[in-house]
């Protein structure tokens, strides 16, 4: 298998130009998201789904303390423990050889069990055909030794894509940086192989608490409990049946 | 610029994470605003409030950069006795006409005196700035000083009340941060915070460099926003440094170049003018008053021989004045304004459209439309059915009864357009930077470039032509490009070539100084003069930064010369060395005797510094070796413009012409020579209008959506017409996030969805809350768009800048009432009810 490759989003240079949500589609021919006005600073496309498999979320934080207006690219994060992999019944859903989450839509077919396995709410069946869409970390670019779209097309090297221990070394520097500029409120979100999905592969660089992005605080791999709830269920059929055998033992 | 240039901005955000402070001036928060280090909100067309009280600050606490400004500009230069200034007059300048509300600049002159050569007498002097104001000339005067004396009386102490640098401080001295705060709305902390930065930033050791782009040029005062940063900046030895300058983002892909090579009228290629039926007889009569003898534009002839050659080739010869007379002339004001106006009335009968969506992306929208309406024919050049070639059928003022299809005898033709990926050429971008695009694929159907209709269009014109004399200067024109593929497509770089222009041997030229006045050399553009040196397109360079010096040589080529940074002697000091190791570009090699440095020297490379220029010198050897403004005639930076200005020698603030304010500094509101043109289909606000509205572009879309609203990726992001305003401004009004407001103006009422943003400050001017209602102006009724809406052109006024006849569309007043607007008849009830009120 080759290096386990990634992306890191640094949100603190994004300048909302949304060039890799264009870019995404271009190359990944992922049809319009609707034209609708949302009244919600510059975001129009409202969040991930099975049409934008980017998307760059606009706060706006005016206050006493200071004005400022967060601008974030988020994406697929490519769990190291997906949850949608797990329960993709078809293999429509696997783990390629640069440690990447892809469905393949030819296999897929619409069962629908990764999306509400996902614990940041990223993939989505597409209300046409039925079938479960997101970011491949563009698969084929990567074959071919491009680098995704998204990161090609952003101006700022906002999303910078790379093997993934090298962006985590990067993203560690480019914290230290910050916290020495006095921005203390720079953080790291999803780069730990401790939290609860293992680590991201799609880790991002904050200026604020990941709610304020809609970004889970503390994700967790929705199949992690799995394990020990057949147990749980195991152990309860096991009584039910002991129960039942008993009720009989005791009538005959 | 994060807005507008985001791939631009990249440079930003380099400069950021190398500890540059990056202030951000504008009357939104906006995603520029985002990665500032401050933001500073201003009212829309105040900004010479702001330059003013930055310049004052500067004089007031000399922070000047003394030894630059001493050696390199006009701020010992003493002025002409007869000036009287904005401080004498509250607010005008002598030589002021009301009849004819034009200046006679005169009295603007220096001081007679010294050596003088060259110059026009006074009386001649006049007379031709009348006629030059009256047609868009002061660039022909800005660029080449026609009639500044390279010795004029001087008084290098500074001291002498007449001299540039007093009459600037006094010019400037009720520019207070108080002033500020009264007028632009900027707190005067905030304003200290900005002074401080932009001195402790300048000097020998540290460079401040300024970015701007429409926001102050569609003014009525818009040059002069621009004259007053160049006063800043000269002051603070900020240009012709490395990190200095003003810098000019432009709006699209190449238009730097469609002004190198111009689709303007004043202009030829190079910025030569116009010959004027009025002023220039022949080739002598024009070049006596083209520019000046002395720098650069001394080679005039040569410049303008070699063009005319490039034009007509053998039949232009030294006994027919090079075919001079082949030239078309200009009667005056031939701008685009000028020219709608003349349609509406019928004098206009023919319009070519290309790339360009007059009628919903200029300034008085309903003009624009009635102007087509009016002409005999029409030519669209689009790669989409835009509002301009449609109106007709679909306008909005069928539905409001003022057009009828079957009245409008306009006969349109549209034809498809080849896209920028589907053919070769060049862009010039921002940094005069020519960059070579090669074809991606073939264009489809009956899409055809540009450069393939006007060659084509030239072939069959010329195949019509008679025999008579009247044909003569099409019949003689060079138009032999090769051609090649299964329609006939010409060569973009033989053009290119031709652009570069040839010697005597027929090889291609290595630069601008080998052009000869004697019809031996033939050259396109001057400027463009070595783009195809050693037979070799330049422009198609592509070596990665990372392999050659920051300063990239070898990345496509820039004008003039390859030189990256201009006036870059000015990075030196007067005998040649660095002003300072730290910000060290070119220097003189005492050893070698030649300017050297990692960009090409704007400078005769082997003119030592103490060269003084002999008697009777002309062109460049007029320059001495100290004078780094080469293309001035004086060799100095311009800190008061003795001629070439339409409206005044310094920067006065005037408000613009539609304003809620009144001018705090004069008694002379608006600026006095600004062009107006009253009329039914152009109708001015009366003072019932409260709010200060301001368009402009957003990330998402381009101009006037013709490019960006057919294309569903775009289209979404940005999916409606909105404008944006503040809560204050919403709760007063009674808008609601998401919902819809009409917005009016004396011109139109056009309806857009509502963002309210805390983005969007109400501002405190003369102690009261002023605000301002942000309208970008992508939109239009139809365009082949899969998102439509209405346009925020259709409530801008046409008021122009003096100089250059731009449009204010940066700052005007409105109304806003909640809700969608009326349509049909009511429409125009609404209008009308606002004229008379």
């Amino acid at each position: 298998m080759a290096e386990r490759m990634g992306f890191f989003t640094d949100t603190s240079v994004c300048i909302g130009c949304k060039a890799c949500e264009v870019a995404c589609k271009e190359w990944n021919d992922v049809p319009d998201d609707g034209f609708l006005f949302r009244a919600t600073s510059y975001d129009n496309t409202g969040g991930l789904g099975a049409d934008t498999w980017r998307h760059v979320a606009f706060v706006e934080q005016f206050t006493r303390q200071g004005d400022s207006w967060l601008m974030a690219s988020d994406v697929c994060k490519h769990c190291t423990h997906a949850a949608c992999l797990d329960v993709c019944p078809t293999g429509a859903l696997f783990r390629t050889e640069f440690d990447t989450v892809v469905v393949q839509p030819d296999v897929c077919n619409g069962c629908g069990y990764c999306v509400p396995a996902c614990p940041y709410g990223v993939i989505d069946r597409r209300r046409d055909d039925g079938r479960a869409w997101k970011c491949t970390m563009c698969y084929d670019r990567l074959r071919g030794g491009l680098e995704p779209a998204c990161a090609k097309a952003c101006p700022t090297d906002s999303i910078q894509f790379g093997p993934l221990e090298e962006l985590r070394a990067r993203a560690g520097e480019r914290l230290d940086t910050l916290h020495g500029a006095g921005v203390a409120e720079a953080r790291l979100y999803g780069e730990s192989p401790a939290d609860g999905v293992g680590g991201d592969g799609a880790f991002f660089l904050l200026l604020d608490e990941p709610e304020v992005y809609g970004l889970p605080p503390d994700p967790v791999v929705t199949t992690r409990d799995l394990p020990r709830m057949w147990a749980f269920a195991g152990t309860a059929a096991l009584s039910m049946a002991a129960a039942v055998a008993l009720s009989f033992a005791r009538r005959a | 610029m994060a807005e507008c240039h985001p791939v631009g901005f990249q440079w930003v955000m380099e400069a950021k994470a190398r500890g540059a402070e990056v202030f951000h001036i504008d009357p939104r928060y906006t995603r520029t605003s985002a990665m500032a280090d401050a933001h500073l909100p201003i009212r829309a067309g105040s900004d010479i409030v702001l330059l003013g009280a930055l310049i004052h600050h500067v004089l007031a606490g000399e922070h000047d950069f003394r030894e630059y400004v001493l050696a390199y500009t006009n701020a010992a230069t003493i002025v002409s006795e007869d000036f009287r200034d904005t401080e004498d007059l509250d607010g005008l300048f002598s030589g002021f006409d009301p009849a004819t509300r034009t200046y006679d600049p005169a009295s603007w002159a220096y001081e007679a005196g010294g050596d003088v050569s060259g110059a026009m007498s006074e009386g001649e002097h006049a007379a031709q700035a009348r006629l030059h104001a009256d047609s868009a000339r002061s660039d022909q005067y800005g660029s080449g000083g026609a009639t500044a004396h390279h010795r004029a009386r001087t008084d290098p102490t500074l001291r002498h009340p007449r001299c540039v640098y007093q009459v600037l401080k006094r010019h400037f001295a009720r520019y207070t941060p108080e002033m500020v705060e009264e007028l632009c709305g900027i707190p005067r902390a905030d304003f200290r915070r900005l002074a401080e930065a932009v001195v402790a930033n300048s000097g020998r050791e540290r460079t401040t460099a300024w970015v701007y782009s429409v926001g102050w040029t569609q003014h009525t005062v818009g040059v002069q926003y621009i004259r007053a940063a160049s006063i800043l900046q000269l002051l603070l030895g900020n240009v012709g440094r490395p990190g200095g300058g003003i810098l000019a983002l432009r709006g699209h892909a190449s238009i730097q170049g469609s002004t190198d090579i111009p689709t303007l009228f004043s202009i030829l290629p190079g910025y030569l003018p116009m010959p004027d039926a009025r002023m220039h007889g022949d080739l002598d009569g024009y070049l006596a008053h083209a520019a000046g003898d002395t720098g650069f534009w001394g080679n005039k002839r040569a410049y303008m021989v070699s063009l005319l050659k490039a034009w007509w080739g053998d039949a232009a010869t030294e006994d027919n004045d090079y075919c001079f007379g082949y030239l078309p002339s200009v009667t005056g004001d031939h701008g685009t304004y000028a020219t709608v106006l003349g349609q509406i009335d019928g004098t206009v009968k023919g319009y070519f459209v290309v790339g360009e969506n007059p009628a919903i992306g200029s300034a008085g929208g309903k003009a624009q439309r009635l102007g087509l309406a009016g002409l005999e024919w029409l030519v669209v050049r689009d790669m989409t059915l835009v509002e301009t070639a449609t109106f007709w059928k679909d306008g909005p003022e069928l539905e409001t009864g003022e057009m009828r299809t079957e009245d409008i005898a306009t006969e349109v033709f549209f034809l498809p357009a080849a896209s920028h990926v589907e053919k070769e050429g060049t862009f010039t971008q921002t940094q005069r930077l020519l960059q070579w695009r090669e074809k991606a694929l073939d264009p489809t159907g009956d899409r055809r470039s540009d450069l393939w209709f006007y060659h084509h269009l030239g072939k069959r014109i010329r195949r019509r032509l008679s025999e008579d004399d009247v044909d003569r200067p099409l019949r003689d024109l060079t138009w032999d490009y090769p051609e090649s593929g299964p329609h006939d497509d010409p060569s973009a770089e033989a053009v290119l070539r031709e652009i570069n222009g040839t010697g005597p041997d027929g090889r291609a030229l290595s630069g601008y100084t080998e052009l000869r006045p004697d019809g031996s050399t033939t050259c396109g553009c001057w400027i463009y003069c070595g783009v195809y040196a050693d037979e070799v397109n330049q422009a198609a360079r592509r070596r990665p930064g990372g392999e050659q010096s920051p300063v990239a040589l070898e990345w496509g080529w820039a004008w003039p010369a390859n030189r990256r940074i201009l006036y870059n002697r000015a990075s030196a000091d007067p005998e040649g060395r660095p002003w300072s190791e730290r910000k060290a570009y070119i220097r003189w090699d005492r050893d070698q005797r030649e300017w050297t440095g990692p960009d090409v020297p704007d400078f005769e490379r082997d003119k030592p510094p103490d060269y003084r220029p002999p008697e009777g010198a002309t062109a460049q050897a007029a320059i001495g070796g100290a004078d780094p403004f080469i293309m001035q005639s004086d060799g100095k930076g311009w800190l008061y413009v003795p001629a070439g200005l339409a409206d005044g020698p310094l920067p006065a603030h005037y408000e613009p012409h539609e304003s809620p304010v009144a001018n705090s500094l004069y008694g002379t509101r608006a600026n006095p020579a600004r062009r107006e043109y009253r009329r039914p289909e152009t109708p001015y606000n009366s003072a019932r209008f409260p709010y200060v509205i301001t368009t402009y572009r957003l990330t998402e879309h381009h101009t006037a959506g013709g490019m960006s609203r057919t294309l569903p990726y775009l289209a979404e992001l940005q999916p409606e017409m909105f404008c944006e305003v503040s809560p204050e401004l919403a709760a007063e009004v009674g808008l609601v996030n998401g919902g819809w407001a009409t917005i009016v103006t004396s011109r139109s009422a056009i309806e857009a969805r509502v963002l309210v943003s805390p983005r969007i400050r109400p501002l405190r001017v003369q102690g009261r809350t002023i605000h301002q209602v942000g309208v970008p102006y992508h939109w239009g009724w139809a365009g082949g768009g899969v998102v439509t809406g209405d346009a925020a052109n259709d409530l801008m006024p046409i008021v122009l800048d003096p100089n250059v006849y731009i449009q204010e569309s940066k700052a005007a007043t409105c109304d806003l009432l909640p809700g969608r607007r009326p349509h049909g008849r009511a429409l125009l009830d609404l209008i009308e009810e606002y004229r008379r009120g």
